[in-house]
């Protein structure tokens, strides 16, 4: 359980930090490609013998390239995302079928399983913690400019294609890494959901970022506690959580709206 | 603490801030337009007008060291453009801010400043102080920390104006500011940059379709169809004899009695010259 705690912990940050550019740049779809890209470098892997951590790296690492190749203008890119990953997921299924091992090991890449995560696994994913937050530190503003402002930052001789790249492998990770927690289904709840209801909270981007992360923690805190004594899955708890902290701000706010707009009619 | 030496500056013969000889634009296997002669000097406004897809667009470019020219030379400073040149700000033509976007609009004119430099400086003051005189210079603080997503068309004008003055550029290029705002918001963003670009001495080149609401502020202006280019003061070039005799075809220019002026005779061409 403590091993559960720590690696939900790290998890929780990078989720929160990454979730932030991902919605700002409006990629959640691409986040999502990547966790099923990477599902099918997972089965592979499995099939290997080895860690699916790494085959989930791999197969997102290799998406993120492709998907960055792509550029961001390009037309239909949806479109061309959905087809490659259709494929991804169907060659998963065929490794996941091919697999004569625990029959688990399918649900916890799938839906997550971080009650069973072992020391090197959570070793291994604070490396993964250290390397994504040191690097967004260094390219923190420019990737910031350039993902407001995507046409005078390439004026300004902004190293647009590096920081696309950049930032693609940098969701790779932190995506391969999250699925530990949350699964590859669920990936949206810690890479999206809490970014999402930050940005509506907060109009500064560190502020932003701050309480995504904080929404991440809560909610992966609490979902293992839950589990502790619910003999229900993790990632529902986390999911539940985010979804309705998403929900009450943006009641709150529709609220706080509807008596600006009464009293202005008065 | 190291000595940097003051760079010396070539005196040219011109004192002309943007100056283009016989210069020719276009890609590959299209022309787009040919031997271009103009010379901007310190703090003039000029107007870029054409039909669509005459390649207003790409004379920016070439400015901006996006595109080389194909023929011909271009200097801006006295020197041939290169990307990222800190003393040129620019406003490109817009497209829509999604209504979800909840940053501030300050935040977006501070990291036109301090978007270039690597890390995060949670200390420093600099970059919002520029961005906080750049917005009073274009009267927008009063939506400074109004989310993007909600300012209207003429608000968010005025933020991206103030985003490409925030770095003291000497030169301003503006594609297009004027297009999607009605006729008040329109005068009202004229008289904004031409205030804002005659106090600071600034030479501005502004993309326009419609030339009439900006005559009675320009010093030049440039006229780019069917792959020509007339440059000079309006008088001289918005007269039917000069542009007929420019892109060889008749040309008319109509004028009415408030100086409004309609181009008759050089509609979109599709065709290569």
């Amino acid at each position: 359980m403590q091993h559960a705690f720590e690696a939900g912990t790290l998890i929780a940050v990078i989720a929160g930090v990454m979730g932030y550019f991902v919605v700002l740049r409006r990629s959640a779809f691409t986040a999502h490609a990547f966790s099923e890209i990477g599902f099918a470098g997972a089965a592979g892997v499995l099939l290997l013998g080895i860690n699916p951590i790494v085959g989930l790296l791999l197969g997102s690492s290799l998406g993120g390239l492709a998907i960055a190749a792509l550029g961001r203008r390009a037309a239909n890119r949806d479109t061309q995302i959905g087809i490659v990953l259709a494929f991804a997921l169907g060659l998963g299924v065929l490794f996941i079928s091919l697999y004569s091992g625990y029959a688990t090991a399918a649900y916890s890449i799938l839906f997550g399983q971080i009650l069973g995560i072992s020391s090197s696994d959570v070793l291994l994913t604070l490396v993964a913690a250290l390397i994504i937050l040191a690097t967004v530190a260094i390219i923190y503003r420019p990737l910031l400019f350039a993902s407001l402002d995507e046409d005078v930052a390439e004026a300004k001789g902004m190293p647009m294609l590096f920081l696309g790249t950049a930032f693609m492998l940098l969701v790779a990770i932190a995506v391969s890494f999250s699925v530990q927690v949350i699964g590859v289904l669920l990936i949206f709840s810690l890479m999206v959901t809490p970014a999402a209801t930050a940005q509506r909270m907060a109009r500064q981007p560190q502020r932003a970022i701050m309480i995504s992360v904080a929404v991440a923690l809560f909610a992966t805190w609490s979902g293992l506690f839950i589990a502790f004594y619910e003999p229900y899955p993790v990632s529902f708890f986390i999911t539940g959580i985010v979804f309705t902290l998403y929900l009450m701000v943006r009641l709150i706010q529709r609220i706080g709206r509807g008596k600006v707009n009464h009293s202005l009619q008065k | 603490m190291s000595l940097t030496l003051p760079r010396l500056r070539s005196v040219g013969v011109e004192s002309s801030l943007i100056a283009a000889e016989n210069l020719t634009a276009g890609y590959r296997d299209k022309i787009v337009w040919r031997e271009a002669n103009f010379a901007f000097g310190r703090g003039e406004l000029v107007a870029v007008i054409g039909p669509n897809a005459a390649g207003k667009t790409t004379l920016f470019r070439l400015l901006l060291g996006l595109q080389q020219p194909i023929g011909g030379t271009i200097k801006i400073f006295g020197a041939p453009p290169k990307r990222g040149n800190p003393r040129i700000g620019y406003v490109p033509q817009r497209h829509v801010i999604d209504s979800e976007t909840n940053i501030e609009a300050l935040e977006l004119v501070r990291l036109a400043l301090s978007g270039k430099r690597w890390g995060f400086n949670p200390f420093s003051h600099d970059d919002r102080d520029a961005a906080i005189a750049a917005l009073e210079a274009v009267d927008a603080m009063e939506v400074a920390h109004r989310p993007l997503g909600v300012l209207s068309g003429g608000e968010l004008q005025r933020i991206f104006l103030a985003e490409a003055l925030v770095s003291n550029p000497e030169v301003l290029l503006l594609d297009e500011p004027l297009s999607n705002l009605d006729m008040r918001r329109e005068t009202d963003l004229l008289h904004l940059v031409d205030d804002v670009v005659r106090s600071r001495g600034i030479t501005a080149l502004l993309i326009a379709h419609n030339i009439n609401p900006l005559l009675p502020h320009l010093d030049k202006v440039v006229y780019i169809a069917s792959g020509r280019v007339a440059t000079g003061k309006p008088s001289e070039v918005l007269t039917s004899e000069s542009l007929t005799a420019l892109y060889g075809i008749q040309v008319e220019v109509l004028r009415d009695p408030h100086g409004n002026v309609a181009i008759i005779g050089l509609e979109e061409h599709h065709g290569d010259v």
